[in-house]
Parts: C-alpha cells; sequence; structure tokens
C-alpha cells in the first residue's frame, strides 16, 4: 500500500527549529528525521508542547527551520525565497488548523476559492471548483454563509475543503479535531478517512486515538524528537523506540 | 490574473464592510487632515504676497503722485514727463465726501475715474462692472466692512448713486489703511478724541466717473496720478529726487503702500499658519493611532493569506486597495468640504489683506491634497507589508504581533486600587504611546484655546493697542472662531478615535476581566477613565507650558508685546481644564458603553 521507501513525497533530514537563546533556548524540534511516501497517512502524537505543531509547520513551508533539510517531492523547500514558498503553500500543500482560520468576512464559498484565485485560476474556474468542494463535505447548502453562521464542525469541514482546492501533493492537519465535539469529530473523521483512501497524503497531529487509528504510520514525539513509530497496517513497532529504549 | 484582482478587491470590499466605524473613523481622521490641507493650502495662496498679486493684476502704479489744487496740476504733467516714466494714468480728481450704505456712515475719497481701462491702476473688479454714471465702485476691503454689494443703493454727500462693482487696487493700502489723497487732511486709525471738524475719518476708498465726480463738489477738488517707471526699483530714489526739486507735489513709492497694505495682513497671515500647524498635528495624532490600531489587527488576515499562499506582494496589495479605497474618498470629501469652509475664512481675510477675494482651488491643490491622501495610504500600508513579509507566518496566525507592553511597577500599584480604576490603569498600561498621543493631542488643542481667550480678551479690550479699527476686529474675531471650531471639531474626531482603538484592543482582555467578575459597568467606566485621566493631563499640560508657550511662541513671531496682552484668569482656565475632562468623557461614553456591552463569548 505504501511506497515510502521507493519515492518519498516528504523528506526530512536533521531537521532543527529552536527558539529564544542562552538560558531560555527551546529546543522545538530536535533533529527529525522522517520520510514520508506517496498516499500514506501519517499520524503525529505526543504530550502537549512536543513540538508536534512545530514540526509540521516546518514540513509544510510554513515556517523556516533553524537547520536540516526539508525536500518535498524531491526539491528543498527549507531554503528557498518567501515568493517561492508562497507558490508551494498554495499549490502543493494544503494546512488545516485546529481554529479553522478562516478569513471572518468571507463566505464559505469564497474561503475555498481563496488559494485557487490566488493560484491564478479564472473566478470562474475557481468558483466550481469551490462549489464541488463543499458538495463533497456535505455543505453545499451552506455555501453563501460566513463562517460566524457556521458551527464548529461546519467551518472545520470548510477548511479541509480549502485545503484540497488546489490538489495538494500533502493535507497538513493539526489537531483538526481539537474544538470539536464528538458529533462534529465523526464527521471530520469521515473526511480523513474518505481522503485516505483516496490516495491524498496525509500528515495529522492529534491527541484523538480514534484519527490516529485510521492512519497508516503513527510517530511519537517527545521533547522535539520521534521517539516511536508505530506502522499501523503491521501492527509492528517501529526501530526508533526500540533503539532508544522508551518504548513502553 | 483576473482572479487575483477579484480577490484583492473583495478582501478589501469585505473588511471594510465588515469593520464599518472603523472604515469610518478611518475615512474621518483623514479626511480631517484633508480638509485642513485644503484650507491652508487655498489660504496660503490667497494670503501669500496679496499687495503683488493685486500689483501684477491691476497694473499698479510704481509711483502715485498728487496734489491739492487745480493750479498745481502742472507739476504733474512734469513728472509724467520727467524721465524714467515710461507710462502714466490721470490726473484724476479726487473729492472727499460723506457716504450712507444701509445705515452706516463713513468718510470716504472719491476718485473720478474714466469708463475706458486705464494702462496704469485698472482696479480689479470683484464683482459688477467698472464705473459709470450714477454707479460707484467700492473698494473690497470697505465693501466687506460696510456689508455693501454690487446693486445697493448709496449715498454720498446725500446724492443717490448705485454700487456697480467692487475692486481691489494696488495703489493704495486695503480699508482702513488708506493714504490721504484729499486737500483736507484724513485720520487713520482708532480715536478717543474728537475727530478735528473737516478732517476725514478712516476713509474708505470709492471711484466714480470723472464728470460724477465733479458733481459732488467744485472748490475742494484734489488730484492724483500713477506713473509706471522703466525700473520699478528705482521708485524711492525717483521720489527723493522729484521731491526735492519739485517741490509740492507729495508722491508715495510702491514700496511704502506695501509696507501699509501688508502690515495687518501678516499678522492675520500668522493666526492662519500657525492654526494650519496646529490642525496638521491633530490630523497626524488621530491617524497614526488609528492607522496603528488597524495594524494591529491586521496581523491574523496577513498571517492567513499567507498560510493559504498568498506572496508579500499580494499581501501588500490586499492592504494597500483598502487604504487607497478609503484615501480616495476621503481626499474628494476633504477638497469639497475644504473648499466649501475657505470662503468663510477667506471672505474675512479678504478684507485684511485686500486680495482678490474668494480664493479658488488651483490644480496644485487638488493635486497635493491627493498625493497626501494616498501618501497616507501608502505608509499605513508599507509597514504592515513590510512586517508581513519579515513576519513568520506562524506567529502572524498565532495573532501575538506586538505584544502589548506590560509594565510592572504601574500593574503592581494599580492592584490596590478600585475595579474600575484598577482596569483603566492597565488598559492605559498596554499603550503607552497611544496615551502619549491621546495626551498631546488634547493638549494641542487647549493651547490653541488658550490663545483664542488671550487674543479675544485683548481684542475685546484693548482694540487700540494693537492699532486695530472696529471692522478689523470683528474680522480677526471672525478668523478665531472659524478656526477654533475647525480645531475643536478634529479634537472631538480624535478622542472618539483613541477610545474606540482602545475598545477594539482591549475587546478580549475587557471579555476576559467581565468573565472573571466585573461588571459591563466596571469594563465600560474603565475604558471611559482610560480617556479623560489623559485629557486631564493633556488639559493642563496644555495649559501650562503648553498656551503659554504657544502665545509666546505668537508673540515672538509677530513681535507683539505680550505685556499687554491680559492672559485668562485662574478660574478660566480651571473652567477649561474641567470643560475638557467633560466633553472627552461624553465623547468617550459611546464608543466605551458599546465596548463593555459586548457579549462575552463572542470575543472570547
Ligand atoms: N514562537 C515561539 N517562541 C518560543 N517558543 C515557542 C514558540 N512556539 C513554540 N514554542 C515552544 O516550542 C515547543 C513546542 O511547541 P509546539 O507548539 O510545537 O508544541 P505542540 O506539541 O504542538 O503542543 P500542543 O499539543 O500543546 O499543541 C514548546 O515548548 C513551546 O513553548
Ligand atoms: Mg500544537
Amino acid at each position: 500500500m505504501s511506497n515510502a521507501a521507493d519515492m518519498p513525497v516528504l523528506r526530512a533530514r536533521g531537521l532543527r527549529k529552536e527558539y529564544g537563546k542562552g538560558e531560555g533556548l527551546v529546543r522545538a524540534v530536535d533533529g527529525v528525521d522522517l520520510d514520508i511516501g506517496a498516499g500514506e497517512t501519517v499520524a503525529v502524537m505526543g504530550p502537549s508542547g512536543c513540538g508536534k505543531s512545530t514540526l509540521l509547520h516546518l514540513l509544510g513551508g510554513l515556517d523556516r527551520p533553524s537547520g536540516g533539510e526539508v525536500s518535498l517531492n524531491g526539491h528543498r523547500i527549507d531554503d528557498i525565497g518567501e515568493k517561492a514558498l508562497a507558490r508551494l503553500r498554495r499549490t502543493a500543500v494544503g494546512f488545516v488548523f485546529q481554529s479553522f482560520h478562516l478569513m471572518e468576512e468571507l463566505t464559505a464559498v469564497e474561503n475555498v476559492e481563496l488559494s485557487a484565485l490566488l493560484a491564478g485560476r479564472s473566478p470562474r474556474a475557481a468558483r466550481r471548483r469551490a462549489e464541488d468542494l463543499l458538495e463533497q463535505v456535505g455543505l453545499a447548502d451552506r455555501a453563501r454563509f460566513l463562517p460566524s453562521a457556521l458551527s464548529g464542525g461546519q467551518r472545520q469541514r470548510v477548511a479541509v475543503a480549502r485545503a484540497l482546492s488546489n490538489e495538494p501533493l500533502v493535507v497538513f492537519a493539526d489537531e483538526p479535531t481539537g474544538n470539536l465535539d464528538s458529533a462534529a469529530t465523526m464527521d471530520v473523521l469521515q473526511l480523513f478517512e474518505g481522503l485516505h483512501e483516496s490516495g491524498q497524503t496525509l500528515v495529522v497531529v492529534t491527541h484523538d486515538a480514534r484519527i490516529a487509528a485510521t492512519a497508516d504510520r503513527m510517530i511519537s514525539m517527545r521533547d522535539g524528537a520521534l521517539i516511536d513509530e508505530t506502522r499501523l497496517t503491521g501492527g509492528t513497532t517501529g526501530q526508533l523506540g526500540a533503539l532508544i529504549g522508551l518504548e513502553d | 490574473m483576473l482572479g487575483r484582482i477579484l480577490l484583492v478587491g473583495r478582501l478589501a470590499v469585505r473588511d471594510l464592510r465588515r469593520r464599518r466605524i472603523e472604515a469610518a473613523l478611518l475615512l474621518l481622521a483623514i479626511m480631517a487632515a484633508t480638509t485642513t490641507l485644503t484650507l491652508a493650502l487655498v489660504l496660503r495662496d490667497a494670503a501669500s504676497d496679496p499687495y503683488q498679486s493685486t500689483r501684477a493684476a491691476t497694473h499698479g502704479p510704481d509711483v502715485v503722485a498728487g496734489v491739492y489744487q487745480p493750479a498745481k496740476l502742472s507739476g504733474l504733467e512734469e513728472l509724467a514727463g520727467a524721465a524714467g516714466v515710461i507710462d502714466h494714468s490721470g490726473p484724476y480728481p479726487v473729492a472727499p465726501a460723506k457716504l450712507q450704505a444701509s445705515g452706516r456712515t463713513s468718510d470716504v475719497q472719491v476718485v473720478g475715474r474714466d469708463a475706458a481701462p486705464a494702462s496704469v491702476d485698472q482696479p480689479e473688479l470683484i464683482q459688477g462692472s467698472w464705473v459709470r454714471d450714477g454707479g460707484v465702485v467700492v473698494e473690497a476691503a470697505f465693501a466687506n466692512a460696510l456689508h455693501v454689494r454690487v446693486g445697493d443703493p448709496v449715498t454720498l454727500d446725500s446724492r443717490s448713486f448705485e454700487v456697480v462693482g467692487v475692486a481691489v487696487t494696488a495703489a493704495m493700502p486695503p480699508y482702513p489703511g488708506a493714504s490721504c489723497i484729499v486737500a483736507i487732511g484724513c485720520v487713520n486709525g482708532a480715536i478717543t478724541d474728537e475727530v478735528p471738524p473737516g478732517l476725514l475719518h478712516n476713509p474708505g476708498l470709492v471711484w466714480l466717473t470723472q464728470a460724477d465726480v465733479r458733481s459732488l463738489t467744485t472748490d475742494s477738488l484734489s488730484y492724483v496720478m500713477n506713473l509706471k517707471l522703466a525700473d520699478p526699483a528705482e521708485a524711492q530714489a525717483f521720489v527723493a529726487n522729484h521731491g526735492e526739486h519739485g517741490g509740492a507735489t507729495p508722491m508715495q513709492p510702491w514700496e511704502n503702500i506695501l509696507e501699509d497694505a501688508t502690515e495687518l495682513a501678516r499678522d492675520s497671515q500668522i493666526l492662519l499658519l500657525i492654526g494650519a500647524w496646529l490642525l496638521g498635528l491633530l490630523a497626524v495624532a488621530g491617524l497614526s493611532v488609528l492607522v496603528g490600531g488597524r495594524m494591529a489587527d491586521q496581523t491574523r488576515r496577513v498571517g492567513l493569506l499567507k498560510a493559504v499562499g498568498g506572496t508579500p506582494s499580494l499581501v501588500a496589495a490586499v492592504l494597500l486597495a483598502e487604504y487607497v479605497l478609503v484615501a480616495i474618498v476621503a481626499a474628494a470629501a476633504g477638497l469639497a468640504v475644504g473648499s466649501l469652509a475657505a470662503p468663510l475664512l477667506a471672505e474675512s481675510s479678504a478684507g485684511l489683506i485686500g486680495s482678490a477675494g474668494t480664493p479658488s482651488m488651483t490644480m496644485s491643490t487638488v493635486g497635493l491634497v491627493t498625493a497626501v491622501a494616498l501618501g497616507v495610504a501608502v505608509v499605513a500600508t508599507v509597514v504592515p507589508a513590510v512586517r508581513a513579509a519579515r513576519s513568520s507566518t506562524v506567529n502572524a496566525l498565532a495573532d501575538s504581533p506586538r505584544p502589548p507592553r506590560r509594565i510592572g511597577w504601574l500593574i503592581a500599584i494599580s492592584a490596590r486600587l478600585p475595579v474600575p480604576l484598577l482596569l483603566a490603569l492597565r488598559v492605559a498600561a498596554r499603550r503607552p504611546r497611544r496615551v502619549v498621543l491621546g495626551v498631546v493631542s488634547i493638549a494641542i488643542t487647549v493651547s490653541g484655546i488658550f490663545v483664542v481667550l488671550v487674543l479675544n480678551a485683548f481684542l475685546t479690550t484693548q482694540p487700540l493697542a494693537g492699532g486695530y479699527a472696529d471692522a478689523q476686529v470683528e474680522v480677526l474675531r471672525q478668523v478665531l472662531l472659524v478656526w477654533i471650531v475647525i480645531l475643536l471639531s478634529l479634537a472631538a474626531v480624535n478622542a472618539i478615535v483613541i477610545t474606540w482603538a482602545t475598545v477594539l484592543d482591549n475587546r478580549h482582555s475587557s471579555a476576559l476581566a467581565r468573565a472573571l467578575g466585573a461588571t459591563p459597568r466596571d469594563v465600560s467606566t474603565a475604558l471611559a477613565a482610560a480617556q479623560v485621566l489623559p485629557a486631564l493631563v493633556g488639559a493642563v499640560v496644555g495649559v501650562f507650558p503648553g498656551g503659554f508657550a504657544l502665545f509666546a511662541a505668537i508673540n515672538a513671531i509677530t513681535g507683539g508685546d505680550s505685556d499687554r496682552a491680559t492672559l485668562p484668569s485662574l478660574w478660566q482656565l480651571l473652567a477649561v481644564v474641567l470643560a475638557t475632562v467633560l466633553v472627552v468623557a461624553a465623547l468617550t461614553a459611546v464608543p466605551a458603553r458599546l465596548g463593555g456591552r459586548r457579549p462575552v463569548t463572542e470575543t472570547l
């Protein structure tokens, strides 16, 4: 099912991110090596403050690392310019955030077509695609609503639709259900399962074991480093945890 | 491309519409600045070198010569042929008379002119037409003081005439500074004693046809002649030479007329200029608060746009589009209001400066005002745009742009205070720079009020000391009034803007305070108190040292004598401070209440 070994879509080597200096130095991400294959769904878990969000931001080109390399589809993205980074964000990756981050002044459908318009699509094509996506997430009847008139679960589904609008190589989701109740969580969960089945590469940071259970692989972090890796399809424990001896 | 343009336009318009109040305040603040600028520019055009422009427009004379008896007319003819004289007009007959118009009476000097235009000193008409039999043309400043217009009936020595025109000339300083060209002599300025019989007191200037002048009087005619020299710079020398040899022909070089004509204009111009400066400072203070507030507000949007793939230039375009939309509307509105208000100021100062009345809007004024408004838009965009390009997308998304400052000791002492005061101090401590701007804005306004009080008291009690006649006192009062109205409006806009910015800035912590048990009343009292306390400081600073310093500066520039001025009494100053605080409290109550009322959940 996964061909991670042959041709990783996403590849990180010695990835580091530090905040502050001297006494207050925080190693948010500390020497992470990671390969993610096309079509793979990876869940990232770990205690609060261990660096999951930071890692996700580095992998998706939302933030720049202090050291190490990130490649997307074989191209380095850690050292490219601001403009190239912007192009990458609107064409190659899609983000879903815990707090939705929709533009409050735009309607649902306008939020979804945002990145298509940014990518230079014609208004008509962008609108058609956005309506299709809203249909797909079950919100066709809420297309003209402002985010403030949508429930949390509905907002998150709009955000998922927006992340998909430019057919990204990888979708990153940072605790997508963290702000949702269980019913809304189920909706989003189903969406992600659908994406997984359709072969979308997905990296999800989550505290929710149910989401993690749908992944191909589960990565555990602590203090900025990967400490354990579980391949869920095989049910085997990764070597990483065994190596460091932290396995429980 | 089309898609991106659509997007930029949509984001700009939606954001403006979503935050209507802020957009309206921004519009108001930029409009206040553009209105002020329009006024300043229009008035500068009107007041700069009024004499020179009048001189150019009327082919003003280099030397004005006069004789008091027909017998000496030959002396004038000799002058017309003297070396260095290239052109002349006249001699024209001049008669003293009493003019009555709508119940007012004034002495006048009546000059008889030809209906055909003269090559030297052809007075420039502001209204109506030039002299004809039975029709009188009135000098502009005099017409203004007497409130006469074209079409009004007047009498000259009991004979009826109709006002057919109002004009300006460079051959004589404007009313009431006229030079005396009649045989019987004149007294100028305000006088306390009885006017010696026969002398003209503060005579105005009017023009009739020569025939009409001669019909007014037969015996006491004098004559004037306007000379044009090959080299205007030689006028003084020419007067010196011919005065010595020819003897009995009194002459005035144009420099002397200029001196007399602009004496008063300078005072009013300085007033207007200082006013424009104060207004400009106020506008800048208001704008920086607003733009600064918006910048902070934009951070999350910027982060969002960047997260979904907006390039730095697209982010800049979105921000710029918003400001440009507002700036264009504000520039248009400012130009409109400014040009409507300018005549109010200029009409009064026209009497002082004797220039051609209502100033007009020039292309350069329109261009400059629009450029400044757009400049504001660009500056307001550049800082957040650069910050957006530089800042980390992640931080922007988390909305932690410029963390509010915390002043430890202030927070520590505030802990002992009652709840609203405690909140107020903390609100103020969050944005010290904004508090400073608020203090400055109030201080500038109060300084302006202080100076207006002093000048007003001076005009009321000692017009003589200033050498002003009644008409001029009235005119100066009018200038002061318009000036103070604009100053107060702008200060009011600033107070509201600052409160609103504070409300927005504090909506989160206010909601939090309420969630932790403070009442809406505590919160709105706190927000209002956070404005009123700086207002109190500003008002006090505005009186001392602000007002004293401003008044000293005006005196230094005008060479005025501050000893003669009566400074406002202590109770007057207290009243100003108290009134300022009350007005600010009233102005800020509304936005503060609105801010305090917002549902907690909406903002948390
Ligand atoms: N802008 C920043 N400046 C300083 N330190 C930061 C910054 N952002 C994150 N950190 C630190 O980096 C570490 C990792 O943060 P991160 O947000 O990645 O954690 P997380 O695993 O996502 O936690 P959570 O599950 O609570 O979201 C934390 O210790 C945090 O304090
Ligand atoms: Mg996180």
